[in-house]
């Protein structure tokens, strides 16, 4: 009996316990409500089923996720222009390849070029949001809000207000898949981002150094650390994700739709993060935990989806969702739930 | 001697503020002349067009002294918008008890929101996106489709005309003398205004919100129920957006999913052109009119010059809430080196 607790308090303890329990949760509700979910057919080469939707729609939502990890961790705060700065980068790639044309059937430009100036157009981005908040030492949300706003602005006058089309098989791939290769690409460019940063963050010092400077900015500067520098770098490098994100985006629907691309994608964005047993006020974090997260999300999304909810409506319950988990997080809430303990036990020894 | 320096960095957000209207509502009377930029009505549109914004701006700006912020009025806006349209389209009901529901939900979101950021002590930007997501998403539940609202009172309230008839008219074709007027919405924007200066300015309530947002710590310290006044301000600033939203409405005459959206960033924009610091503590609602009038400014610019994409103004909007903010973070750099 004792044993059986100690072993579930030692699950519950375990850091990726909630992110796992409520992934494993959300796809077994899918087992009841629609039986075919998990089914996996081949079409075209392809495979193809509810689950593999899951798994490869989640992959921009992953990357994301693992620059908004980084972001939340250094700073503190999170970086809502994510969405807008994925549209700006598939406006840029879109814009580039056709030469300024709204439809083309062949690139006008290598597609080396095009993906290169997108990615760059990420980071820029980022370090526009990593100055603002690294050296001028405005509240992230207030800074990156500026983007927020004027990004989709941006990607539109890049786009002439019109949607850019690149017709070609080769511009397909990096969203949909390579011929002979039954596994959808975005799950490889998702898996290769997280293993490049997994392996950044242990190899060298980066990883302790961000959780350094999220746990007290203050000290770590005392210690030598350029905070700053390193606040700067993790908005830079969440400006390279929402690039290569925006990138996959762009190439799934093999246009530039500055209004659509990544639309509602920072709220998942930080959910993910919340969800992956990340506090959203910095400091430690974990990088697998925010993954799962992700794909939780997606297969949230998904399952809402099969239910026949409209994508404009979902937001209402991931609103929910997240006030939930941070309400969980907040040590105000354990300090009243024990207060009121305390009372009811003090009023049952009265009694 | 210290305090009047710091008194003097406050008025000087403000007058460059003011000065920067005057420059641009000047250059508009000479690029624009030959079109009628001067006409005393192209003035008074600025406040029509923009009433459910002065009032919203001048609830942002009391969020923004205690130190927080709210980007989840613009959801609330549509939402306001959306509900006024069903409730008097699809359901029936007269246009006094739809205002009086909607003012009510605008209260009851600012209370839940405030009670996250006051009692629980999470970060607003945290509660306030989940708002903003969940008001815009249950404007979406409520209906996909746009709504006209049609209500005859409704209707009313949006379109009698208040002739300023000291101002002056301009006879047409027909002989018909055409004053320059205001809608009534704007008489109440204008009072939500002045009401809200009054209470920061001269009362209890609103000095103790300066205190908190200055220095929360020193705030509690003295006595001051911090959690409480918090509260209170998400409250106001709650009925605030609902009757912004319901001004906004009486423009629009609509209520759609899309609606209002940016609308937090122009709020935040005007507030902070106006001089409202990000780390709290400082603010003015006059202030802020005139970051809303500057972005009215922009706005009539863009229609008269009729070539360029509304997207504009938004780049634009941004554009100079980024100057502002580094000119602020460059008086608080100025400040600590004293």
């Amino acid at each position: 009996m004792n044993k059986g607790k100690a072993f579930i308090k030692r699950l519950t303890g375990y850091r990726l316990f909630l992110p796992l329990f409520c992934l494993v949760l959300v796809l077994f509700s899918n087992l009841i409500k629609t039986p075919g979910f998990f089914e996996v057919t081949i079409k075209n080469g392809v495979l193809y089923g509810y689950i593999i939707d899951v798994i490869n729609r989640a992959s921009d939502l992953v990357i994301l996720a693992v620059g908004m990890t980084l972001v939340v961790a250094a700073s503190g705060g999170t970086d809502i222009s994510v969405g807008a700065v994925m549209s700006v980068a598939g406006a840029v790639c879109c814009f580039i390849l056709s030469g300024g044309q709204q439809s083309v059937n062949e690139f006008v430009n290598p597609y080396i070029l095009g993906v290169l100036a997108a990615i760059l157009a990420g980071i820029l981005c980022g370090c526009f949001n990593g100055f603002l908040v690294a050296k001028l030492r405005i509240q992230p949300m207030v800074a990156t809000l500026i983007l927020f706003t004027a990004g989709r602005g941006i990607a539109q006058l890049i786009t002439k207000g019109q949607i850019t089309y690149i017709r070609v098989e080769s511009y397909k791939m990096l969203g949909s898949s390579i011929p002979g290769i039954p596994i959808p690409t975005p799950v490889f460019v998702a898996l290769i981002v997280v293993l490049l940063t997994y392996v950044l963050l242990k190899k060298t010092t980066l990883g302790l150094y961000i959780q350094t400077v999220g746990i007290n900015a203050k000290a770590s500067k005392l210690m030598g650390i350029k905070s700053a520098m390193i606040i700067f770098l993790s908005y830079a490098f969440c400006g390279l994700c929402a690039g290569i994100s925006g990138l996959v985006a762009s190439s799934r629907i093999y246009s530039a739709d500055a209004n659509n691309i990544g639309l509602n994608l920072e709220l998942d964005a930080i959910l993910a993060v919340a969800l992956g047993g990340n506090s959203l006020a910095g400091g430690k974090f974990s990088l697998l935990g925010s993954v799962i997260g992700a794909y939780t999300i997606q297969a949230l999304s998904t399952t809402l989806y099969a239910m026949g909810v409209s994508p404009d409506q979902i937001p209402v319950y991931k609103a929910v969702v997240v006030v939930v988990i941070v309400a969980l997080q907040s040590t105000e809430l354990k300090r009243m739930v024990s207060k009121l303990q305390m009372n009811v036990k003090s009023g049952k020894k009265v009694a | 001697m210290k305090k009047r320096e710091k008194i003097d960095g406050k008025v000087f957000l403000l007058i460059i503020t003011i000065l920067l209207f005057l420059v641009m509502y000047a250059a508009g009377l000479i690029i624009f002349k030959s079109k009628g930029f001067a006409k005393p009505q192209v003035f008074l549109n600025l406040f029509i067009s923009n009433a459910g914004l002065i009032v919203i701006a001048a609830g942002m700006t009391m969020v923004m002294i205690t130190g927080g912020i709210d980007i989840s009025v613009g959801s609330i806006v549509a939402l306001t918008c959306m509900m006024l349209a069903w409730m008097m389209e699809i359901k029936g009901m007269g246009a006094v008890p739809a205002l009086i529901i909607v003012l009510i939900m605008g209260i009851v979101f600012g209370l839940v929101q405030g009670f996250l950021i006051a009692y629980l002590k999470i970060q607003p930007f945290i509660v306030t996106l989940a708002g903003m997501f969940f008001a815009r998403g249950l404007t979406a539940i409520i209906s996909q489709e746009m709504i006209s609202i049609k209500n005859e009172l409704f209707l009313k309230w949006a379109k009698s005309k208040i002739n300023l008839t000291f101002l002056g008219g301009t006879v047409n074709k027909k002989g018909v003398v055409n004053y320059s007027f205001i809608y009534p919405s704007v008489i109440i924007a204008l009072i939500v205004l002045i009401g809200i200066f009054v209470l920061l300015k001269f009362t209890k309530f609103g000095r103790t919100i300066y205190a908190v947002g200055g220095n929360e710590q020193s705030a509690l310290m003295m006595g001051l129920n911090v959690r409480r006044t918090k509260l209170l301000v998400y409250v106001i600033n709650g009925f605030l957006c609902s009757l912004g939203g319901f001004l906004f409405a009486l423009n629009t005459c609509a209520g759609f999913v899309e609606q209002a959206k940016g609308f937090e960033m122009e709020a935040i924009a005007s507030a902070v052109i106006g001089g409202t610091l990000l780390t709290g503590g400082v603010g003015n609602v006059f202030g802020s009119l005139f970051g809303v009038l500057i972005k009215g400014t922009i706005e009539t610019f863009i229609t008269f010059q009729g070539t360029l994409s509304s997207w504009w103004t938004k780049i634009t909007i941004a554009a100079l809430l980024a100057f502002f903010i580094i000119l602020q973070s460059l008086f608080a750099k100025a400040k600590e080196k004293k």
